[in-house]
């Protein structure tokens, strides 16, 4: 239509293609380039945190709606596989002895956030509460946002730095992360870490979880599940 | 084309910042509604974009992408600040176009493996999300400068005639579009239709679009 245009050369379609190709490999190179420019980035990224309420985090919920936390009706159940099923009020919750850590968390979208500061009980103090049966091999975890449930072998849920978190970076777990309490396993992804967490049954097998009747794997280990590393 | 970009990109980033954000997240709540809307704005968007190209002006569009493509020596030294004249579109508005379409399929791209992904964990790319977010990130940045040119900076802004109403005034057009603007006198000859598309009108503006 214009003289411009038909002289000139084909650059638009080369800095098209070349966007293309860029973008699309980057499926392929984001992640290790991430990690590559992590200290570059990462001065970057706190910065943006101090000034956006972003801080790397991000929220799923599956239902309609997040669970609202009351404190006068909230209960934890410990029911199943137990000589003596408990009901804990928030305020007995937070009276067990306190466990303290700072680990990452890695979600298997691919997002992590380092050095979260988590605040809760160690699963050793809620079932010497209760008692588990010799039969009882693993705690299937009831999230009040109905479907969400998931489980861990008794091992699992022993290990040193598993927890039930009701504190995250120094203050109560706020309710996009679960309030009042859920369930922080550094090793695993972020999908086996019930949020909200209402109930927990002890069973003699490990069920299938929420995500799991999705095709996620049962056994969440970072890096070495869900396709990554294997 | 341009307005149906508009609106899908507004719709999409504030429905997508709602799942991004925590804070923003907790206020609204109702995930699966926000996805829904995110995931049924992106559809219609592409189908919104078939469309035009199946139904609309495709010889109108097929000269707008030449022109889009075609960098010329006057367009490298105008992207070097040597003044250039300029075509309709300069040099800048070509690549923003060209940076666009790439984007949009990109966004199509990582946005499909996102959502195919969680249906079928074969699909679920890691590095989907990561791409996705950049690409937000540039977008947005790309936006902001847009409508700042668009609206707020004096030399520029009255470029948003151009789109909006589908003329410009003339003696704009000469200082920022000389190439362009010279053409279409060449061509608005006597006996030419003054509605016609690219062809100077004679009470001094030109018709952008057409």
């Amino acid at each position: 239509m214009t003289v411009a245009s038909d002289e000139g050369r084909p650059y638009g379609r080369r800095a098209f293609l070349g966007l293309m190709a860029g973008g699309l490999s980057s499926l392929l190179w984001a992640g290790p380039a991430g990690r590559v420019l992590s200290p570059v980035t990462s001065g970057f990224s706190q910065l943006l945190g101090n000034l956006l309420p972003v801080g790397g985090w991000r929220i799923y919920t599956i239902s309609g709606s997040m669970p609202l936390f009351d404190e006068s009706s909230f209960r934890l159940e410990i029911t199943g596989l137990v000589r003596k099923p408990q009901q804990l009020t928030y305020q007995e919750l937070r009276a067990l002895p306190r466990a303290s850590q700072v680990s990452d968390f890695h979600c298997v979208t691919g997002w992590s956030v380092k050095n979260v500061r988590w605040g809760g009980v160690r699963f050793a103090d809620l079932l010497a509460l209760a008692e588990p049966l010799p039969s009882a091999r693993a705690i299937r975890f009831v999230s009040l946002e109905d479907p969400y449930n998931d489980s861990l072998t008794l091992d699992q849920a022993l290990l040193p730095n598993v927890m039930l978190a009701y504190e995250m970076d120094g203050q109560p777990l706020s309710r996009p992360h679960g309030s009042p309490a859920r369930v922080v396993i550094p090793e695993m992804y972020g999908y086996k870490g019930v949020k909200w967490l209402t109930r927990m049954e002890l069973v003699d097998r490990q069920p299938t979880g929420y995500w799991e009747g999705l095709g996620y794997d049962q056994n969440a280990w970072v890096g070495r599940s869900n396709g990554y590393g294997v | 084309m341009h307005w149906v970009h508009a609106t899908a990109f507004v719709i999409l980033f504030g429905s997508g910042l709602c799942l991004y954000l925590p804070s923003l997240a907790e206020v609204v709540s109702r995930r699966p509604l926000v996805k829904g809307i995110h995931i049924y704005t992106a559809v219609a968007w592409a189908v919104a974009l078939v469309l035009i190209v199946l139904f609309g002006d495709r010889g109108a569009l097929r000269r707008t992408a030449r022109e889009i493509d075609r960098f010329d020596d006057d367009d490298r030294a105008w992207l070097q600040h040597r003044p250039a004249p300029q075509g309709r579109l300069n040099a800048g508005q070509k690549l923003n176009a060209v940076v666009t379409a790439a984007f949009a399929l990109l966004f199509v791209v990582t946005g499909f493996f996102l959502w195919y992904g969680e249906r079928d964990t074969r699909f679920r790319l890691p590095n989907a999300l990561l791409v996705h977010d950049w690409l937000m990130y540039v977008s947005f940045i790309l936006f902001v400068g847009h409508l700042f040119l668009a609206l707020i900076y004096p030399k520029t802004r009255h470029a948003l005639n151009g789109i909006t109403r589908g003329w410009v005034d003339e003696d704009w057009a000469l200082e920022h579009h000389r190439k362009w603007a010279d053409e279409l006198r060449a061509r608005s000859g006597p006996g030419v239709e003054p509605s016609q598309p690219g062809v100077a009108r004679p009470d001094g503006f030109l018709k952008t679009i057409g």
